[in-house]
């Protein structure tokens, strides 16, 4: 074991999965000789060489369509995106070209790739460096789309979408990169030294895709939540005196789907959280899903908190934000119903 | 600029429409034969000329001239000959069966058969093709059986994409047929992304990117070029300009560059014209390509100069757009005729042994499309089943899809 942060966590993802296969390849902008702005591929081109790991053009749907390429000779592709919010260019190739290789050529040609991209605010990135665009991907049949919370899971979750045979995008909440955060921006910065999911085995695990996981066992309400705010909404709990069961959901698609439904038929409430905007999100979904699969033991509305529809604003990055303030309100108002 | 000026915006429109007499007096066709051939290893800056010509071998007498010339032996030529009149029979069948109702929807090479069926010669097994709809020459010349592209089309029970995918949109991968997309220019970046794997596997094969004039406007095009040339991919750039985007003249994509060969000058590559018309010249140019890129020295653009003679699709209606003897007048003829003239000229083919060999040629057609139909079309006998649907999607098929299959009884 040793002490790891989310970024080191990824690159050791990375390192041990390039030293099993050496189809493994992994290139991105600035992530070669510079090791990635958020340094989460440093030191890989000087180990295993400037074909495995190099520096790309600035263009993601040429990162996105060569890696495709790659993927369909028989090489494992974990590619990365400098910020989700640069995607959209390569929408096309992800949503039309490798969500659906292996379906349109009944299985000929297939797409074992990872895209890695960091996801989430939380850093004063302004509308272009924060958004959390997973809707996007979980709509797109064919695509898995994960999002770890922590170091541990990071890693694990990695190991396992490089070794899937599908595509994967892989959002890292980069808020978290450097410690958990609860929320209180005004507070000190923790990192993941003092966090048990920060202990993170050297060598080779998986986490497995499509498992949730409770993080905080509760009786009185379900929070589905992912990412960042898998650690505010514990907070939130621990602050208000609600006892709510926190779910990490860590894969969107699949969807854990029994594990929400137990939870819920036994707190009888459910909240989502994202930081992804309402109207059209993920928690449409997931709120749809658990009236759904458990309608007859929900004692209140399922309710969603989430960014509010507008662009990620820059100087209110903090009233956009659904922190504890907002979910712990929301989760009194629902004990109320 | 003068006080006051007003500016007006340039639409670019083709010289004649429908009623007006076709004119390709702007095309400028230079003899067969005098265009040079330079070495593989030439560097791209030496050769930028090639990108403003056209490379021809077969001249007006049927004879093969020039510095091209003699890269096929007579056999293979018949061969070649015998598989775009195939491609050409196959095109008039699958036609006659969309209009009779036994599928939804069919694309025809009619005038462009000398692009795939001669380029597929210039590859190795092992090679990749990533090609648009309009390359199934590429799968005739290489052996692909015709009743498994005609069990496609049908969408029948021995469809090898098993009704999932639109017809034409074959996928071969034995045969270096990359899945076709549906979308242009997607797959353009994708074979340089397969060249590059293959270079970093330090492997011995090669790929073929393939795009129309029209979708060289995507931005994918451009992507390709810029990956192409950074990483020196070993990888063939086909750009088929057959005229027409559907309604759309060539122009409306070419804008001010002079040609679409022209347009991998700016990228540092190699960039070749020749004549798409002439299985000799194609054929030739493409090997070049193909040893410049075997030999790790780099990527290279080929500008195929044809025309569309049939319809887009078959939901498309040239005569509303060009005029109905604009394909008569195009100046680089015939692929087959010119195909079949030369190989008469030099003792190999004659008259009486062509229309022999296209009855024959019906025939087989005619034979693999009844064993096709013996598996069902569109809308009648067998077809791929609801189960079908479901699979595939992944590897393995999560949860929420087993419930959806469940819930659709199967």
């Amino acid at each position: 074991m040793a002490r790891m942060t989310m970024i080191e966590a990824i690159r050791s993802a990375m390192d041990v999965s390039m030293a099993r296969d050496e189809n493994v390849v992994v290139f991105g902008e600035d992530v070669g000789y510079f090791g990635g702005v958020f340094r989460c591929t440093q030191g890989l081109q000087q180990k295993y060489g400037r074909t495995r790991c190099f520096d790309a053009p600035i263009s993601e749907s040429g990162i996105v369509g060569a890696a495709i390429g790659m993927a369909a000779y028989g090489l494992k592709p974990c590619i990365e995106i400098q910020f989700a919010d640069y995607m959209y260019p390569a929408y096309d190739q992800l949503t039309q070209e490798a969500a659906r290789l292996r379906y349109r050529s009944n299985g000929e040609f297939t797409c074992p790739m990872v895209v890695r991209m960091p996801t989430g605010g939380g850093i004063f990135g302004g509308q272009t460096h924060s958004q959390s665009p997973e809707a996007l991907f979980t709509h797109v049949c064919g695509l898995q789309v994960v999002v770890p919370s922590n170091p541990y899971d990071a890693k694990g979750l990695l190991i396992s979408a490089i070794e899937n045979p599908d595509p994967v995008i892989f959002l890292e909440p980069k808020r978290l990169y450097n410690g958990p955060f609860d929320g209180h921006h005004d507070r000190p910065v923790t990192s993941w030294a003092g966090h048990s999911l920060g202990e993170v085995p050297e060598d080779h695990y998986a986490v497995p895709l499509g498992k949730a996981v409770v993080r905080r066992e509760g009786s009185a309400v379900t929070v589905l939540a992912y990412g960042t705010m898998v650690h505010v909404a514990q907070t939130t709990a621990e602050e208000t005196g609600i006892d709510a069961e926190v779910i990490d959901l860590r894969t969107l698609l699949p969807l854990d789907l029994e594990t929400i439904v137990q939870s819920v038929k036994k707190t009888g409430r459910c909240m989502v959280v994202h930081e992804a905007t309402l109207t059209s999100g993920y928690g449409a979904e997931l709120v749809s899903l658990v009236q759904e699969h458990c309608f007859y033991h929900l004692e209140a509305p399922v309710i969603r908190v989430a960014g509010w529809d507008t662009p990620y604003p820059h100087a209110q990055e903090w009233d956009y934000f659904p922190g504890p303030a907002r979910i712990g309100e929301a989760l009194r108002d629902m004990m109320e119903a | 600029m003068r006080d006051g000026q007003r500016l007006s915006l340039h639409v670019p429109e083709p010289e004649v429409r429908p009623g007006d007499k076709p004119d390709f007096s702007k095309v400028t066709i230079p003899k067969a034969g005098s265009v040079r051939r330079p070495e593989v290893d030439a560097d791209p800056e030496t050769i930028r000329d090639l990108a403003f010509s056209i490379i021809r071998v077969l001249n007006r007498e049927g004879e093969a001239v020039g510095p091209w010339a003699g890269t096929l032996t007579t056999e293979e030529l018949l061969e070649g000959l015998r598989h775009m009149m195939l491609l050409r029979s196959f095109d008039a069948r699958m036609l006659t069966a969309q209009r009779q109702g036994k599928t939804s929807f069919y694309m025809q090479h009619l005038g462009e058969e000398a692009v795939s069926c001669a380029f597929q010669r210039a590859l190795e097994p092992g090679d990749m093709n990533f090609p648009t709809y309009r390359q199934a020459g590429l799968l005739i010349a290489g052996g692909y059986p015709m009743v498994d592209m005609m069990n496609q089309i049908y969408s029948n029970d021995a469809d090898p994409l098993k009704g999932r995918q639109l017809p034409v949109l074959y996928s071969a991968r034995e045969h270096g047929f990359f899945t076709v997309s549906g979308n242009l220019a997607t797959q353009y970046i994708q074979a340089v992304g397969w060249a590059m794997a293959s270079a970093i596997r330090q492997d011995t094969k090669i790929a073929a990117g393939w795009i129309g004039d029209g979708s060289t406007a995507e931005s994918d095009f451009h992507t390709a070029l810029v990956f192409a040339s950074t990483y020196r991919a070993p990888v063939i750039l086909n750009v088929v300009n057959n005229q027409w985007a559907i309604s759309t003249f060539q122009g409306v994509a070419r804008g001010g560059s002079g040609t679409f060969a022209a347009r991998g000058l700016g990228y540092g590559l190699p960039s070749l014209r020749v004549d798409g018309n002439d299985y000799l010249a194609v054929h030739a140019v493409a090997k070049w390509a193909a040893e410049r890129a075997r030999q790790n020295i780099g990527p290279t653009l080929i500008e195929y100069v044809t025309y569309r003679v049939g319809a887009h699709s078959t939901s498309d209606d040239p005569s509303a757009y060009r005029p109905k003897e604009e394909s008569e007048a195009w100046p680089l003829g015939d692929p087959v005729i010119r195909l079949k003239n030369h190989l008469i000229r030099i003792g190999a083919w004659s008259e009486e042994r062509h229309k022999q060999a296209e009855a024959e040629i019906r025939d087989t057609v005619v034979a693999a499309q009844k064993e096709a139909e013996r598996h069902g079309t569109l809308h009648s006998g067998g077809r791929p089943s609801m189960r079908d649907m479901f699979e595939g999607v992944y590897a393995e098929m999560p949860p929420h899809l087993k419930r959806q299959r469940q819930q659709a009884g199967v």
